[in-house]
């Protein structure tokens, strides 16, 4: 009789909860809006965040819901703009040139070539290395190669050769920025993917006081802005950049005459 | 007991997770970084909290008419897994922000052990229904103090340099039994001493 009595509670409650849970997911079923489950499926899914959204989904749903803008997804490209355009019936210009950036380490020094001002040992971290006067390096604005960017790299583009130098592989890197965000001397920049050559120099001090710190940094002697005007390099706060868009025909000429070996062919 | 001694008690004294050891799983999984760790302390705290009246209710509205109170563990069980999952639903149709927070969390509750264990706690230590809330709260909230305590001492441990042997996981459970030997400092003479028994 107990057993019975204890079979027909435990059945009876069990019963109710399921009916009652089953009932209760029909009455509360939350409409999904039939736009946004053709945008989910469509994103890139690497919840890299530049879009300024906490995910790709949160990216979806605001474009179906808050008619957010179409064209915020870097991973994306092109290509994802084309598509998300077409679900939600709007026209958006695409340039089909758009010139790809990548991220790059403005910086070539290394143990043997920059100076140290003190023994760093602490966590590898480059912002906590940061904390205590700039880092370790003589030049405070060069690459700490503790590899804060490899960790918040979504797609493992980033990473370390046998040197010590933070490489970045090209065809992996996505255009996210955090590297960039993250990077505490600021020395990590997005630079066009189709540039023939790059600038490997983040430090804006004068020439005398970079050749103290390290032996290949820009010491802005502007030879390669004076001698070499067709060269596309431009000399601002003694720190040298390299512009693809303008003329460049001089651009190897200039990178033979660099006195400190900088400009480099990528 | 006074309401005041039953949250030290479960705060301090009986931490679910640091002297009575439930709930481990939860504690070690989602204390990697503090942010998670705060939205699943409040999600246990929530549960505890509700789970506690009704299974409360149930008990002494239904097992013990029937003195059935042999089946307590599996109607507690079923209450717990059922409460949750309408709980779940409930959120997100009133409230999707907090579902957005709390949402991947409140499945992992629903068969945690800390939760059926202050329900059968409750009983066995005979208390009246707004003990039995206080009592979930104060669970809640102790589960909460260790895991956000773990999560700070982890989001460290990450940057530190650990030998590789103890990075990781080894080195969150030293870390761990460490923190529930300083727990030990609490005990029942607290009580004593501060005239609340």
């Amino acid at each position: 009789m107990n057993i019975l009595l204890a079979l027909i509670t435990v059945a009876l409650l069990g019963g109710a909860f399921g009916f009652g849970l089953s009932y209760a997911e029909k009455k509360l079923a939350i409409k999904k809006d039939e736009k946004l489950l053709e945008l989910e499926p469509i994103m890139p899914g690497v919840n890299c965040g530049v879009c300024g959204y906490a995910g790709c989904n949160a990216y979806a749903s605001a474009i179906a819901k808050e008619g957010a803008e179409l064209n915020l997804c870097a991973p994306g490209g092109p290509d994802l703009v084309q598509k998300i355009s077409e679900i939600m019936g709007m026209v958006v210009e695409v340039d089909p040139n758009e010139r790809r950036k990548v991220a790059h380490v403005m910086c070539k020094g290394n143990v043997e070539f920059t100076a140290k001002d003190y023994v760093y040992d602490g966590p590898m971290d480059c912002n906590a290395a940061h904390l205590l006067m700039g880092g370790d390096n003589t030049c405070k604005d060069g690459c700490l190669r503790m590899g804060s960017c490899i960790k918040v790299c979504p797609t493992d583009a980033i990473s370390k050769d046998s040197d010590g130098y933070i490489v970045i592989d090209e065809a992996k890197c996505i255009s996210c920025e955090k590297c960039v965000a993250i990077c505490p001397t600021h020395v990590m920049q997005m630079i066009y993917e189709d540039s023939e050559y790059s600038i490997d120099c983040n430090s804006k001090l004068p020439g005398g006081r970079v050749r103290k710190f390290c032996s290949v940094g820009c010491i802005g002697c502007k030879i390669c802005e004076n001698k070499y005007p067709e060269s596309g390099c431009k000399v601002e706060s003694y720190l040298a950049y390299f512009d693809q868009a303008v003329p460049h025909s001089q651009i190897a000429e200039a990178a033979e005459a660099c006195p400190t070996k900088i400009i480099i062919k990528r | 007991m006074s309401y005041i001694a039953i949250l030290l008690t479960f705060i301090f004294i009986n931490n679910f997770i640091l002297v009575q050891f439930l709930g481990l799983c939860p504690f070690i999984g989602v204390s990697k970084n503090s942010a998670n760790a705060i939205g699943m302390g409040a999600s246990v705290t929530f549960v505890t909290t509700v789970a506690s009246v009704v299974t409360w209710a149930i008990y002494y509205f239904l097992l013990v008419p029937m003195s059935l109170q042999y089946l307590q563990t599996l109607t507690f069980i079923l209450v717990i897994a059922s409460l949750v999952q309408l709980l779940e639903m409930v959120i997100r149709k009133i409230s999707p922000a907090l579902y957005q927070a709390l949402g991947i969390y409140l499945p992992l509750i629903t068969t945690n052990c800390a939760v059926l264990g202050i329900a059968i706690i409750n009983i066995t230590n005979g208390y009246n229904v707004m003990e039995a809330f206080t009592a979930g709260f104060a669970a809640g909230a102790g589960f909460t103090l260790a895991i956000v305590l773990m999560s700070n001492i982890r989001e460290k441990l990450d940057l530190m340099p650990v030998r590789r042997a103890f990075r990781g996981m080894p080195i969150a459970f030293i870390s761990a039994g460490i923190m529930a030997l300083s727990f030990m400092a609490f005990d029942k003479s607290l009580l004593t001493n501060l005239h609340l028994v």
